[in-house]
């Protein structure tokens, strides 16, 4: 690589190099401000260097291809970081008062989140097998300490060591896979892997490498039948690392998913796409039925989010332009759900024994708030799909995709489990609005209510703003045909 | 490719050590000399590797395995005074896996050998032939791409250190720790004589 390369690449790259630069500026700075204060000024000036990279990105950063075919940077990765950016942003804005009143107030943890925002857009940017792994050791490792940053409480710890190992599990599957591919192509470069499996001649052992892949791929998805970790982990860690969890590494480790299905094996659609169908329909049915029987808000969540993304393989499933326009949209619908819920959850606090996570705790909710009881039975009718709100949309873009790909049975069974899913998000309108109050929750802190209101906003005006956005999506699904 | 004369030689004392060596620390009967034997057995391996012309292998083996490992290994079996009976208790009990183990690694090398002197050749040809070690010292090789065409990866690789030394330290270092007495100069400087010095009235037979 000359040098004139390697200033074009760092030019493309600069919003990774900020954030990258400006974690190990902020380790300096958190070690030599006050105790007392240095989380606090670490969480903001992290949120103002997020907010930087994503404005140079959005404005200044050009796209292309970069170190020598590693990275690539076009409209694909350019929505998916926003929305990567976005999750750790608001999830980071969350944490401020979680922190405050339940003593993690450490200041590494906004630092391991941009540490670990900066590998998932490595990511979502990685064009070869060797930077993909790299970039998603980084994401995963920041995880799991973040996971445990909560060491007093055993069910933090436990939370990351649970996720250590079967993430670890995880990496090494998908390692052999790579070097299976690797070993039957002779190449790392998902273009390089396309040109060698052109017209559907390869060998088994690529055909094992990708079911490898796809393997560890799912776990950081937490598809069906790798989602036994999902409930424990979000169970244990604090919540607002949950929210986290639930939004930023969602998004980068579907992106990537839907880069190697697209990119480096194309050719042999047949293949991946009977392997999508499978963990699409079981994490679908899976999600709805187990969530049914949850009592903590927590673990419905995580139910919920195991389901979520058996919809978005929906329109992976379908390999189409329109499927992949259908897996961003419903990511960005998801997250935008995703985090509203989570600030709800998060405020949801009583005077005397802090945070609750039960769901029967929120019984006569809408009579002592009415108005943010609003926005949670909007968001939960949301997620349950109903029309015209904006998961609605989002599962529309996915079950059409299917049934123009002629993928019938897998549209059939997405919308009996988003009818049997619905049970579950009705019941806690139910509870809300219709059973006794036990008790009164504190009023929710500024940023919780800003957060809620514009994921409300979101989800009731898509129908309006919707358009541009889908025209946008469609425009980056074509980078891959 | 066998190896003749002088090289040869020392190829069978390298690995006459390193065997002697290994077996060494299985049977001693001290801990701590069975990691001393360990260091042993790396540095013959190493010597091995460079015997073969992976000069930098060999170099890495020393650096990381002696260097790091070993020593660990030392800290930890001097820390935790590991009682000789019970350690060698559990000999006759795995002996059984070991042989497994050995007889499997035995037949493995067997194929390699019978199947390199039929002349079986690997199929299809390697995507990057291997040079010339005498011509191209594998330092150099690398020396030439992991810092150019190779940066990318060597900086994710930096960071993923990074973030397990910063992960390491968040969850284990408590602070402040009680056990720890560190120095306070402003209170040392504003100690006096009323609060420093005690005096005390002490009956003639019995102590404090």
């Amino acid at each position: 690589m000359t040098a004139q390369e390697l200033a074009q690449s760092l030019v493309i790259a600069a919003p990774e190099l900020l954030i990258a630069i400006g974690a190990m500026a902020l380790l300096m700075v958190g070690v030599f401000v006050r105790k007392e204060s240095a989380n606090a000024i670490v969480t903001s000036l992290t949120v103002a260097l997020l907010v930087a990279a994503l404005g140079w990105m959005v404005f200044f950063a050009p796209m292309g291809p970069a170190f020598g075919g590693a990275y690539v940077h076009d409209a694909f990765t350019f929505f998916m970081k926003m929305l990567v950016l976005i999750g750790s942003i608001v999830a980071l804005v969350m944490s401020v008062g979680f922190a405050r009143e339940e003593k993690f107030d450490r200041f590494e943890f906004p630092i391991l989140i941009a540490l670990s925002t900066l590998g998932m857009m490595l990511m979502v940017s990685a064009d070869n097998l060797l930077s993909l792994y790299m970039a998603l050791e980084l994401q995963s490792l920041a995880l799991y300490v973040i996971a445990a940053i909560n060491r007093d409480s055993a069910r933090s710890t436990e939370a990351g060591l649970k996720y250590f190992v079967l993430g670890a599990l995880s990496s090494g599957m998908m390692l052999y896979g790579i070097s299976l591919i690797y070993g039957f192509t002779g190449h790392i470069g998902f273009d390089e892997i396309a040109a060698a499996v052109t017209g559907g001649e390869r060998s088994i052992g690529v055909l094992f490498g990708l079911v490898f892949l796809l393997t560890g791929l799912a776990f950081k998805i937490s598809a069906v039948p790798f989602h036994m970790w999902t409930p424990d982990v979000y169970e244990g860690a604090p919540t607002p690392v949950t929210a986290f969890f639930a939004a930023a590494p969602k998004m980068a480790a579907m992106a990537m998913l839907v880069r190697v299905v697209m990119d480096a094996f194309q050719p042999v659609t047949a293949d991946w796409q009977q392997i999508i169908v499978f963990i699409s329909i079981a994490s679908m049915v899976l999600g709805a039925f187990a969530a049914i029987g949850q009592r903590n808000i927590k673990r419905l969540m995580a139910y919920s989010s195991i389901g979520h993304m058996g919809y978005a393989l929906v329109g992976l499933a379908a390999g189409t332009v329109a499927g992949v326009q259908g897996v961003m949209l419903y990511m960005a619908i998801y997250l935008a759900m995703t985090l509203g819920t989570f600030a709800f959850i998060l405020a949801m606090r009583r005077k005397d024994e802090g945070n609750v996570e039960q769901i029967s705790d929120l019984a006569g909710y809408a009579s002592n708030n009415p108005l943010m009881a609003a926005i949670l039975t909007a968001l939960m009718f949301s997620l349950a799909g109903i029309p015209p709100l904006a998961g609605f949309w989002g599962k529309w873009y996915v079950f059409l995709a299917a049934v123009e790909a002629g993928l019938w049975p897998l549209a059939i069974i997405g919308v009996l489990s988003s009818v049997v899913g619905a049970y579950y998000y009705l019941r806690i309108v139910k509870i809300m609005w219709f059973d006794d109050a036990e008790g009164r929750f504190v009023a929710p802190a500024g940023e919780l209510r800003l957060v809620m209101g514009a994921s409300g906003v979101f989800v009731l005006a898509y129908i309006v703003f919707g358009g541009p956005i889908a025209a946008y999506a469609e425009a980056a699904a074509r980078t891959f045909f | 490719m066998l190896l003749t004369g002088i090289a040869a030689a020392f190829f069978y004392m390298f690995a006459f050590i390193a065997v002697a060596s290994s077996v060494m620390v299985v049977v001693a009967r001290n801990p701590v000399h069975s990691v001393l034997y360990l260091i042993l057995t790396f540095f013959n391996a190493s010597a091995l590797f460079v015997l073969t012309g992976a000069e930098f292998l060999g170099m890495i083996l020393l650096a990381v395995y002696v260097g790091a490992v070993a020593v660990l290994f030392l800290f930890v079996v001097m820390m935790l005074e590991v009682n000789r009976v019970t350690f060698r208790k559990g000999i006759a009990e795995y002996a059984p896996i070991g042989v497994l183990v050995g007889v499997v690694i035995a037949a493995q090398l067997l194929i390699v050998v019978v199947g390199q002197s039929l002349a079986i050749e690997p199929s299809g040809t390697p995507a990057l032939p291997t040079p010339d070690p005498a011509a191209r010292p594998n330092t150099a090789a690398l020396g030439d791409i992991l810092y150019t065409d190779y940066v990318y990866f060597f900086q994710i690789a930096g960071l993923v250190l990074l973030v397990a030394m910063i992960g390491a330290i968040v969850l284990t270092l408590r602070d402040p720790r009680p056990h720890i007495k560190r120095q306070n100069i402003g209170e040392q400087v504003a100690r006096d004589p009323e609060k420093a010095v005690e005096l005390v009235d002490v009956e003639s037979g019995k102590g404090l």
